[in-house]
């Protein structure tokens, strides 16, 4: 497969490959990031995920046609605005989700995963009551496609730049509210034991409403920042989610640091077999290998050490 | 309705009112919905679920051709009524729903389907209960029915025309084959490379890759095509996919001025999603583009336009799912009669002057004989047409020497 090449040439794919690591790294992070707070610190699996970040890729397809109208000149930076916007209804839909639906069946989380499931389903059709059942096309700023000439032979795509640099923000503040925050203490004080938690004057309620919110929050950010590089449609938030899954339980349920390593061992499996075999043999080993870990270590790669 | 002047059945129109036709007794000799006034026919296609991206256009179509019908006064002197039934994307509930609109409802025909999951799960049904199905998808081919009516061309009639143009025009020599991991992309694939290899001179396939439905990551792949640096990339991707290889390939500085790449699976409908933006330059073979300059499609994309809007754009599956209610108007007055075995049996030779896409012709084996065209996108979300067939290529749903 080499034979032909010189060494310069092989270099620059390496790089540019090595890049495509990183940036699928990114995204997982990324997409997986409000799920294991979801899933890590309150329990409740939420199948509506995908959904909600479609809602936050909705918010900014209408923020870009607002700006087209009504601010042409401001059209560069609208995404800055999309992102906020996004996060602002994911957010808001999450906490009144929690409060309408999740805050019932905290003693049944097996549930939740009904129910959140039915929400998808629900959300789905919902968009494609409101926006109709065809894709949308999200118009991006110039700036934010084309390439970055690194040298003659390599191109570093702009939009997976925009979303490393993303996903290192978001992890950053998110590490900062969970575990310095004040807020964060509590949030894991409900996570350990909500019952004591309770009895010291924490109002569990209200970090459960929150922590769902700030969850779907970042799926918002998530889906709204993909809007760079896949499609928005009723059900495009179908396409992340087992990957999204993947991410978290591989990585140990309630372990920021183990979503971090398992989206980095597994982009870097995936992107690495993809360059040498097709794309579905790769995803096809990966999943094989998902498996082999997870049936030696069933509790993921990082697991919170807790007494039972 | 200017282009429909041309068909010589609608000369004596229009009429004053239905029910001026033969007697239903002579017409409907086997239980059809059919009275004196009124023929019932079926639609079938997904509304709900992951399909309903692409079928949508497909139903307008139709409504929009049976809405011409009726007001050109009918098929053998009835109205048109037509029933919908939802596939939702699933392929069981399409073989259900198409049970229940040939043994409940009894209809004439039916206008559906659009992958070929769910004409495989239709197909016996209607051969059980003898119904007839116009299928508008383009698709792989290697299947012929008495009752389906394929109104989308078939895999070679699609591919082959279009290796020649570009090998003739661009000199290409290397190929990539790229496609989603189902029936229709590896067929077409198959198809490909055997042309490729077998009928191209010189020319070779330089890499051939598949990637699960609904993959949204290719920047491996880009990377090799970088690496191989073929002349042309062949891309067969499909879905919620197509969107994300586009918008990728553009960021990873591919520039499609300088790097050919051939399609045949994304449609006016599929840039819509994609971004007329990150696609423009790229080229697509098939039989249908909106922007054809003819009187017929020029009253056609004006029509469908004003019943539907004006920002709805249509592909090439949306103006073949158009061809299924004429064309079945059009057996059935030359029949004489409503009957399925009757239909079937005059479908062959029947022609349709008033096609968007020009002239059309039933073949013996229910395929349509079409012009294929190859179109180049533009950032408007358009194709510009480049080539077309000088004649109608024959459809051949089993190629010798392809399989």
């Amino acid at each position: 497969m080499f034979g032909d090449y010189s060494i310069g040439d092989l270099g620059a794919i390496f790089a540019m490959q090595g890049f495509a690591g990183l940036i699928l790294f990114s995204v997982y992070v990324l997409m997986a990031l409000g799920l294991a707070i979801i899933f890590g610190q309150m329990g409740v699996i939420n199948m509506a995920h995908g959904e909600f970040m479609i809602l936050g890729a909705y918010v900014t397809w209408m923020t870009s046609n607002a700006f087209q109208h009504f601010l042409p000149a401001l059209f560069p930076g609208y995404f800055f605005v999309a992102m906020a916007l996004a996060f602002i209804a994911s957010g808001s839909l999450g906490m009144l989700v929690e409060w309408a639906m999740i805050s019932r069946l905290y003693k049944r989380p097996l549930d939740t995963l009904l129910a959140t499931w039915g929400l998808s389903l629900i959300l789905q059709q919902a968009y494609r009551s409101v926006f109709g059942a065809r894709e949308v096309g999200v118009e991006l700023p110039d700036w934010m496609m084309g390439s970055w000439q690194a040298t003659d032979a390599i191109q570093i795509p702009i939009n997976g730049m925009f979303v490393m640099c993303l996903t290192i923000l978001i992890t950053i503040v998110v590490a900062y509210v969970l575990f310095l925050s004040r807020w964060g203490k509590q949030v894991r004080a409900v996570v350990q034991n909500r019952v004591m938690a309770g009895a010291v004057g924490i109002n569990t309620e209200k970090v459960d409403r929150y922590t769902f919110g700030l969850g779907c929050g970042i799926a918002g950010v998530a889906g709204s920042a993909f809007t760079m590089i896949g499609s928005t449609g009723p059900t495009a938030g179908q396409l992340y989610i087992v990957d999204t899954f993947l991410v978290v339980v591989f990585g140990g349920a309630a372990s920021l640091i183990g979503t971090i390593a398992s989206a980095f061992t597994i982009s870097q499996a995936q992107s690495t077999m993809e360059f040498f075999m097709s794309g579905s043999m790769a995803k096809v080993l990966t999943l094989l290998a998902i498996v082999a870990i997870l049936m030696l270590r069933p509790q993921g790669l990082f697991a919170l050490k807790v007494r039972k | 309705m200017m282009g429909m002047a041309a068909i010589p059945a609608l000369a004596m129109l229009p009429r004053p009112s239905f029910g001026a036709g033969p007697a239903t007794s002579a017409v409907n000799t086997t239980g059809l919905a059919v009275t004196d006034s009124e023929v019932t026919v079926g639609i079938l296609h997904s509304v709900t679920g992951t399909m309903a991206i692409s079928e949508t256009g497909s139903v307008q179509a139709e409504k929009l051709a049976i809405e011409q019908i009726n007001a050109s006064g009918g098929v053998l002197g009835r109205k048109i009524k037509f029933i919908q039934e939802d596939g939702a994307s699933d392929w069981p509930t399409f073989a259900e729903k198409a049970k229940k609109l040939l043994v409940n409802d009894k209809c004439a025909a039916v206008m559906g389907c659009w992958t070929s999951a769910s004409r495989k799960a239709v197909l016996p049904v209607f051969e059980q209960y003898n119904g007839m199905l116009y299928y508008p998808t383009f698709y792989e081919g290697l299947e012929q029915s008495k009752n389906v009516i394929y109104t989308g061309q078939e895999a070679t009639q699609q591919i082959i025309a279009g290796l020649d143009w570009v090998n003739k025009t661009k000199g290409a020599k290397t190929f990539y084959l790229l496609g989603s991991d189902y029936i229709w992309p590896r067929t077409s694939n198959k198809i490909a490379r055997k042309h490729i290899e077998g009928h191209l001179q010189g020319a070779k396939v330089v890499g051939e890759e598949y990637f699960p439905l609904g993959h949204t990551q290719f920047n491996s792949v880009i990377n090799k095509i970088k690496l191989t640096k073929p002349d042309v990339i062949y891309a067969i991707i499909v879905g919620g996919s197509n969107v994300a290889f586009y918008k990728q390939l553009k960021a990873a500085g591919i520039d499609m001025s300088k790097q050919t790449l051939l399609t045949i699976s994304v449609t006016e409908d599929e840039i819509d999603g994609i971004g007329g933006e990150n696609i423009a330059g790229a080229y697509a073979c098939m039989k249908y583009f909106q922007s054809l300059d003819n009187a017929n499609n020029k009253a056609f994309v004006a029509d469908f336009k004003k019943m539907w809007g004006e920002k709805t754009v249509i592909g090439d599956v949306t103006q073949a799912a158009y061809l299924g209610p004429w064309l079945w108007k059009l057996t059935v007055e030359k029949a004489g009669s409503f009957d399925i075995d009757k239909v079937a049996a005059a479908s062959p030779g029947i022609e349709f002057k008033g096609a968007p896409e020009g002239y059309v012709r039933i073949h013996e084996n229910h395929h349509l004989w079409s012009k294929t065209r190859v179109g180049r996108a533009k950032a408007d979300g358009q194709y510009e047409l480049i080539y077309e067939t000088a004649d109608l290529v024959e459809p051949d749903p089993f190629p010798k020497g392809y399989q």
